[in-house]
């Protein structure tokens, strides 16, 4: 049985005297989500923690040569392989622990886009997360490869619009629902959730429960772009709370092995419309443009049943 | 526990390379599993289940994650050895340089098997030289004993300060790997005081000074970057050389960048590298009897390649045929191209040509090579060459 550990406590007093271990400075455009989350994380986290960081925004843009915003040990080495090379510090570390070699408690995480996770990074994570490696894998969500200029990944939304899968007179944007990787890393048997910036508490507590697990966890964290989502600059925290509200990202937690399942916040009379989250958003113009009006019902039904089934297996996991 | 003396043993490859692993007691060994090196990881697996070291093992799910996760680990900072062949070093390419790159000194096992298509199972040399240029120290063994002493060796040589780069030893897949030679293992505390305890330089895990790897570098400072590391190739011929020294005095074992094999006055000279220079030196006997100056230079080295040395070993040879056991389509061999590179400066130096030997496990015989000799010969006598780049045992 695992206890959260609380040793500064989640209140905003509390977090701001902390010590940040990731700088301004850093190049990421205004307004991503991104370097919001990490603060969150890092914030959360007491201990020392050694980060893996896939290829992609987040890295190219907080350590260009000769310039780092990363206060805290920091490897980044390919793309598809933030959760192999966790593995390998992870490992490294169990072993010299045993052999006495090293006396510090130090926790592991790694960072990839939901390019570098869900699709290149996917067999690495799963490699990882089976096999029990003491490891908090976080996947920033932003719904596309957005380093890259915005191509779809199999976490970009039906509907959208990415300069890989492009709204034309044939074709309407991405046509796949998103894959669900937060219920593929339950099925792993990992602590799986997924949190918001927005919800700062939720977020960090989910943090504090992964780590305290000392096994595998993933957490995958909606990371509003303005430049790939075309919504306004300023409006980051707005968008990943309108993303809660309209449960098209449900905060959710799965423990025990992938049987007990925890909503971890419901919007209940304040749950929004889905056209609350899309109408902000360029990206899905074209569902507004006259004729098309089946596809923001259809987009409605899916996140519904969606929610539905979350609902279900919360139910399913208290009996 | 061990061996605590010198020991005469009849062991294959593999398991002469698994030995010097569990007396090398690296800190972690990430590794998939692949014909013909899945041996390696087996035997080792077999020693650490047992408690024989203090490995701990990552048990990846693809090569490319083992190499991530070698190269996690050796950041993170200690002792780092990995296995693999053909395919699995193929997919670790992309990581080859990543590993080489961020001067990380790993140690990997590759029992040198073909690459597909189409799939072989078998010895030769692709895998290896299509990393060549990958930024990795390439040592290649002629036998298990050549294996297991690059084996001990690597280390001490991809962890001096003056180098910093991981380090390949390579032995034929199966033809090495799976047969047995009487050979001698080094006792363990003898392994273990040559190698020394790891200094580990910038190390994640010193968490009071944090660093950063990986970064990305622009067009600013990105060739610097690659200077450096050529810069450490070009120390490593001088560490490899002392290493060897060292490693002579401690084994009766003196090795060198390359064999030279009754090579010192030979007109006739051919170049291979690994385990067909065994069948070789048989024929370099027999013309030497027949009175035919020949002579073999086993290369030992491949990275960094000693091009002053065998330039000047092979000055004043009449014809040199250089065996390629791998092949560059639309090029030649890549032996060849490096001998072309070491011989060049010298305008009276001897004829070269090139033919290529043994693909994907295919034998090369004693009367094939006596085929090479008797057209060397003939090269020498008339200074030309029929055909520069040609492939040898192939059917008809």
């Amino acid at each position: 049985m695992s206890t959260t550990t609380q040793e500064t406590p989640l209140t905003l007093k509390a977090l701001s005297r902390k010590q940040e271990r990731f700088t301004s400075g850093h190049r990421m455009c205004a307004g991503c989500g991104a370097p919001t989350i990490v603060r969150q994380i890092l914030l959360a986290i007491d201990e020392p923690v050694a980060v893996a960081n896939a290829t992609g925004c987040l890295e190219v843009s907080t350590c260009i040569y000769p310039y780092t915003a990363w206060k805290t040990p920091w490897m980044h080495s390919a793309f598809e392989n933030a959760a192999a090379t966790a593995a390998g510090m992870e490992a490294m570390y169990r072993s010299l622990k045993k052999q006495g070699k090293y006396k510090n408690n130090v926790k592991f995480l790694a960072f990839g886009g939901d390019g570098g996770t869900y699709d290149i990074g996917f067999q690495a994570l799963s490699g990882a997360m089976e096999r029990g490696h003491q490891l908090l894998y976080i996947c920033y969500d932003n719904g596309a490869y957005m380093n890259t200029g915005i191509q779809r990944s199999s976490a970009t939304p039906p509907c959208a619009d990415t300069t890989t899968c492009p709204v034309g007179s044939v074709n309407p944007g991405k046509q796949q629902r998103r894959k669900d990787l937060t219920r593929i890393m339950a099925a792993h048997g990992a602590y799986a959730a997924q949190a918001s910036p927005s919800n700062w508490k939720d977020l960090m507590t989910k943090v504090r429960k992964a780590i305290a697990s000392n096994g595998p966890a993933y957490l995958g964290v909606i990371s509003p772009c303005n430049r790939g989502w075309r919504s306004q600059l300023n409006d980051s925290i707005l968008m990943s709370r309108l993303a809660v509200d309209t449960c098209y990202w449900p905060l959710y937690e799965v423990e025990q092995k992938g049987k007990k399942w925890n909503i971890t916040y419901d919007p209940k009379d304040k749950k929004k419309p889905i056209v609350d989250f899309l109408k902000p958003q360029g990206r899905f113009k074209n569902m507004f443009a006259p004729g098309n009006e089946q596809s923001l019902v259809d987009f409605q039904k899916m996140i519904d049943e969606e929610w539905e089934s979350l609902k279900k297996l919360q139910e399913m996991s208290k009996s | 526990m061990g061996a605590t003396t010198t020991k005469t043993v009849a062991v294959t490859g593999n398991t002469a390379v698994a030995e010097a692993l569990r007396q090398l007691n690296p800190d972690v060994m990430a590794a998939y599993p692949i014909t013909p090196s899945t041996e390696i990881m087996q035997q080792f697996t077999t020693f650490v289940s047992n408690g024989k070291v203090d490995t701990e093992v990552v048990l990846a799910e693809s090569e490319h994650s083992a190499m991530s996760a070698c190269i996690g680990a050796a950041a993170a900072g200690g002792r780092v050895a990995t296995a693999t062949s053909s395919q699995g070093l193929a997919l670790m390419w992309e990581m080859l340089h990543i590993a080489a790159g961020d001067r990380l000194p790993i140690l990997l096992a590759v029992v040198n098997r073909a690459l597909s298509s189409p799939i072989n199972i078998h010895g030769d040399h692709s895998d290896g030289m299509g990393a060549r240029d990958c930024g990795w120290i390439q040592l290649y063994s002629e036998n298990a004993q050549e294996a297991y002493d690059n084996t001990v060796m690597a280390f001490r040589i991809a962890e001096n300060t003056d180098v910093r780069l991981p380090i390949m030893v390579g032995m034929d897949g199966f033809i090495t790997s799976h047969s047995i030679m009487t050979m001698q293992y080094l006792p363990d505390d003898a392994v273990k005081k040559f190698v020394g305890p790891y200094q580990a330089m910038e190390p994640l895990l010193d968490i009071e000074h944090p660093r950063s790897y990986g970064a990305l570098v622009l067009t600013d400072y990105y060739i610097e970057h690659k200077r450096a590391e050529h810069e450490a190739m070009l120390k490593a011929k001088k560490v490899v050389q002392d290493v060897f020294a060292e490693f002579g005095k401690l084994s009766g074992r003196k090795y060198d960048m390359f064999e030279s094999y009754r090579l010192e006055d030979a007109e006739i000279v051919i170049i291979a590298v690994s385990s067909a220079a065994g069948t070789v030196k048989d024929e370099i006997d027999r013309y030497r009897e027949k009175g035919i100056k020949a002579g073999l230079l086993k290369l030992r080295v491949f990275r960094p390649f000693p091009y002053e040395e065998a330039g000047a070993a092979l000055k004043n040879a009449k014809a040199v045929c250089v065996m390629d056991r791998a092949d560059s389509y639309g090029g030649y061999g890549p032996l060849f191209m490096e001998i072309a590179s070491a011989v060049q400066p010298y305008r009276q130096g001897p004829v070269l040509f090139n033919k290529i030997y043994g693909l994907g496990g295919r034998d090369l015989m004693p009367k094939d090579v006596q085929q090479v000799i008797d057209e060397t010969i003939e090269v020498a006598k008339t200074g030309k060459v029929k055909l520069v780049k040609d492939y040898i045992t192939v059917r008809n």
